[in-house]
C-alpha cells in the first residue's frame, strides 16, 4: 500500500536524508522517500501491517527530528 | 516570516547586542565569562538543547551537537568571542536556509495555483457552489468570467477567450463556443459558460498536472544520490579526523590547546548541509520553472537525463506534423478552372467520412449542394464515382483512373495523397492533399542542433515520398519509414544500442498508439498529450502544448538546472575541502571555517533558486 502524508516541521535537508534512511531500514517498508522541498513522505508498505509500520515510521522520524509530525 | 523564523530573527539580533557589550564592556575574569557565555545561551540556547535532546536519542552526529561541541570547544579555549560568534552565524545562516526554502516552496506552489476551489453546480435552473470533486460526470456546471474552470467538459452553451497559460504556457487567449473541449485549469476571462463535466475531478486535467509535479521529486536524480550517500560517509569522517586532529598531533607535538582549536574548525565544517539541500532545491526549481512553460517533468531523474540527449526520435505525425490533412497543390488539366477542380471533388466526396474527402471539403469551404450529387459509389482502394450534374465523376488514385479516364490523364510526381479527377472520362487534373508541417518544427529541428544534440531521427508510418519530403523541409538527419507500431520499437531498440555510453534516446510521440515506445526510450516526451491518459502515464515528459519547439526549451532547462546542480556541487566541496586542509595547518581560523559552512550554504541556495527562471 502506498500512501502520501505531509511532515510539518522538516527544518533540514540533512535530517530529511536520514530520516529516510532509517524508514527504508524499517521490516516492511518497500520504499520510503522523503521529500524536503515538498514536506512529504511517500511510503509503500505492507498492507496487512501498515498501522503498526506507520507507528515505527513515527517512531523514527521523533527520532531523528524531534519536532517533525506527520500529518495523516 | 514564519512564527519560528521571526523568533530566530529576535535570537540573533538579542545575541549580537549582548555579544557587542560584552566586546566593548571592560570586564575581567569570572565576570567576562558570565557574560560571554549569556550571550551564548541568548544566541544558541535552542542550539545547545536540541543537541541534549538528541543525544538521548542516539543522534551522535547531528548538526546540533557538532555545533555546540565546537563552540564549547572554544569556550574551554578561552576564544570566548569566537565561540559566541560562530553559533550567532551559524543561526543567520539556518535562518536564511529556511527562509530561502520556504520561499522558493512558495514560488513553486504559486506557478501551480490551478487547483480550483469550488464549482457552480447547475441544477434545476439554479446553481449551487460545491467542492468540486462532489461533480459527476454529465452533470452540467457555470463558469462565469474570471473563474477557474474547475473540472474537464464540454461547452455546452456559451462562448469565451479562454487563458490557457498555467497549463501550457501560452500566452494568447483561446476562444470557447459550444462543443469545444475545455480542460480544468484554464481560466475564463470574459463570457459566462454552461459546461458538460465529462470527467471526475479525481480523473481531471488539474488533478493529474498537479499529483505529476508534486510527486516529480521522488524519482531522485543520480546527483542527488550522490550527495545524500556522500552526506552520510562525509560528517563521521570529519568528525573522526578532528579526534585524531585533537589528541595525535599534540601526543608528540604538545600545544594542546592549538590542536584542539584547529579540531574545532574541523567539526564547524562538517555539516554536508549546503550540498544536501541545494542539489534537490535545484532540481526542484528546475522541474517548476520547466512547469510554467508547459513541460512537466516527471522526476529529477529525467531532468537530469534530458542535458545529456543525444539521440532525439520524432514519431512524425502529430510531432512535427500537425496530423490533420490539408490541400497543398491543386493541378488542373488545361482549360479547368482551379476552384471548378475542388469543386467538382468536393462534391463527389461528400458523403465519404474518409480523412483525405474531409480536407477537400475543408478546403472548399463553401456550402455544397448535395441535390447536385446522385449515385455515389465507393470503389473500395480506388475512390468514388459519382453523378455530378448529369456527368459522371471519377475521384481516386491512378488505379481508378486507368479504368475511367480516357484522355489526358497522366501520372503525378507528386509527395503526399493524389486525388485525380475526370469527367465522364476526360482528365480534370488532381488534388495533392498533405499533412501540414507545423509552423516551429524547422525551428525547433535547428534549435536542437544548436543545443549540440547529435542525430535527429524520424520515425513513420507513412510512404518513404513523404516522410522524405517532411524530414528534407526540416533539415532531420535520418528517416525511417513505412513502419507499423512494432517496428517503431524495434527501430529505437536498434537505435538505443548505436548511442555512446553517456548519452541518452529520447523520444517524442504524439501519445497515441506509442506508449510501448515511448517506455522503451532512455527519455519519452508525450507532446500535447493532455487528452492521452496513456501518453501521460508512459512519458516521462509530458509537453502541454503540441509545439515541438518546446523540446529544445526542455533541454535548456534541463542543462541549465544541470550546471547549477554542478556549479554547487563543485563550489561546495571545493571550499570545504580547502578549508579542511587549511584548518588542518592551523592556517584557517574558526571564524573562516563557519564561513565555509554557512557561507557555502547560502551562496549555495542563491545559486539553486536561479534554476526557478525560465528566460522566453
Amino acid at each position: 500500500m502506498k500512501k502520501v502524508y505531509r511532515l510539518e516541521e522538516l527544518d533540514c535537508a540533512n535530517c530529511a536524508a536520514k530520516m529516510e534512511r532509517a524508514i527504508n531500514e524499517l521490516p516492511g517498508v518497500e520504499k520510503a522517500t522523503v521529500n524536503f522541498m515538498a514536506q512529504k513522505l511517500v511510503l509503500t508498505a505492507e498492507e496487512s501491517r501498515y498501522q503498526e509500520i506507520l507507528q515505527k515510521v513515527e517512531e523514527a522520524i521523533r527520532r531523528v527530528e524531534p519536532d517533525c509530525r506527520i500529518v495523516k | 516570516m514564519s512564527k519560528k523564523q521571526k523568533k530566530s530573527l529576535l535570537r540573533i539580533l538579542l545575541g549580537g547586542a549582548l555579544l557587542a557589550l560584552c566586546l566593548a564592556l571592560p570586564l575581567e575574569g569570572i565576570w567576562r565569562l558570565g557574560a560571554f557565555l549569556a550571550a551564548y545561551l541568548v544566541s544558541g540556547g535552542d542550539v545547545l538543547w536540541r543537541a541534549i535532546r538528541n543525544i538521548f536519542r542516539g543522534q551522535v552526529f547531528d548538526e546540533n551537537f557538532l555545533m555546540c561541541l565546537a563552540t564549547v570547544g572554544a569556550f574551554c579555549t578561552q576564544e570566548y568571542m569566537e565561540g559566541v560568534l560562530v553559533m550567532l552565524l551559524y543561526q543567520v545562516g539556518e535562518l536564511f536556509q529556511s527562509y530561502a526554502v520556504g520561499k522558493s516552496r512558495g514560488a513553486i506552489s504559486s506557478l501551480m495555483d490551478i487547483r480550483p476551489d469550488y464549482a457552480n453546480l447547475l441544477e434545476a435552473g439554479e446553481t449551487r457552489q460545491v467542492d468540486p470533486e462532489e461533480v459527476e460526470i454529465g452533470q452540467e456546471i457555470l463558469v462565469r468570467a474570471g473563474e477557474k474552470i474547475p473540472l474537464d467538459g464540454i461547452v455546452v452553451e456559451g462562448s469565451a477567450a479562454i487563458d490557457t497559460s498555467a497549463l501550457t504556457g501560452e500566452s494568447a487567449p483561446r476562444e470557447a463556443e459550444a462543443g469545444s473541449e475545455l480542460l480544468s485549469g484554464c481560466i475564463n476571462l470574459n463570457g459566462t459558460l454552461r459546461l458538460r463535466v465529462t470527467k471526475e475531478f479525481g480523473e481531471s486535467t488539474v488533478s493529474k498536472i498537479l499529483d505529476m509535479v508534486e510527486n516529480a521529486s521522488e524519482k531522485k536524480a543520480k546527483a542527488e544520490d550522490f550527495i545524500t550517500r556522500f552526506a552520510k560517509y562525509y560528517t563521521p569522517s570529519v568528525v573522526f579526523a578532528a579526534l585524531a586532529l585533537a589528541v595525535i598531533p599534540p601526543l608528540f607535538l604538545g600545544d594542546w590547546s592549538a590542536w584542539v582549536s584547529r579540531a574545532m574548525s574541523f567539526l564547524v565544517i562538517s555539516c554536508p548541509c549546503a550540498l544536501v539541500i541545494s542539489v534537490p532545491l535545484s532540481y526542484f526549481g528546475g522541474i517548476g520553472g520547466a512547469s510554467k512553460a508547459g513541460i512537466l517533468v516527471k522526476g529529477s531523474n529525467y531532468l537530469e537525463a534530458l542535458s545529456k540527449a543525444e539521440i532525439v526520435v520524432f514519431d512524425k505525425t502529430g510531432t512535427l506534423t500537425r496530423g490533420n490533412f490539408a490541400l497543398a497543390e491543386q493541378a488542373p488539366a488545361e482549360g479547368v478552372a482551379a476552384q471548378e477542380l475542388l469543386e467538382y471533388a468536393a462534391l463527389t466526396e461528400s458523403y465519404s467520412t474518409h480523412p483525405i474527402a474531409q480536407s477537400i471539403r475543408a478546403a472548399y469551404g463553401e456550402e455544397l449542394d448535395l441535390s447536385r450529387v446522385q449515385d455515389v459509389r465507393e470503389i473500395s482502394g480506388k475512390g468514388v464515382l459519382a453523378q455530378v450534374d448529369g456527368a459522371q465523376i471519377a475521384a481516386g488514385n491512378a488505379k481508378l483512373m486507368e479504368e475511367y479516364c480516357q484522355s489526358g490523364y497522366a501520372p503525378s510526381e507528386a509527395v503526399g495523397s493524389v486525388v485525380y479527377l475526370a469527367r465522364d472520362g476526360k482528365y480534370l487534373g488532381h488534388l495533392t492533399i498533405r499533412d501540414e508541417i507545423k509552423e516551429d518544427a524547422a525551428q525547433a529541428i535547428a534549435e536542437l542542433k544548436a543545443a549540440g544534440v547529435r542525430q535527429i531521427i524520424m520515425l513513420t508510418g507513412d510512404s518513404r515520398a513523404v516522410a522524405e519530403d517532411v524530414a528534407g523541409k526540416l533539415g532531420i538527419d535520418a528517416v525511417y519509414a513505412e513502419l507499423l507500431p512494432l517496428d517503431k520499437v524495434q527501430k529505437v531498440e536498434q537505435l538505443l544500442e548505436q548511442k555512446s555510453g553517456k548519452g541518452k534516446l529520447v523520444f517524442v510521440g504524439d501519445g497515441i498508439n506509442d506508449a510501448p515506445v515511448l517506455t522503451r526510450a532512455d527519455i519519452g516526451i508525450a507532446m500535447g498529450a493532455l487528452g492521452s491518459d496513456a501518453a501521460i502515464e508512459a512519458a516521462d515528459i509530458v509537453l502541454m502544448t503540441d509545439a515541438p519547439s518546446k523540446i529544445p526549451q526542455a533541454i535548456r532547462i534541463s542543462r541549465r538546472t544541470h550546471r547549477i546542480v554542478m556549479q554547487n556541487i563543485v563550489f561546495a566541496l571545493g571550499v570545504k575541502g580547502v578549508a579542511l586542509v587549511l584548518g588542518a595547518f592551523g592556517l584557517i581560523h574558526m571564524l573562516a571555517a563557519v564561513f565555509a559552512d554557512v557561507g557555502v550554504s547560502v551562496i549555495a541556495i542563491i545559486n539553486a533558486m536561479r534554476a526557478m527562471k525560465i528566460r522566453e
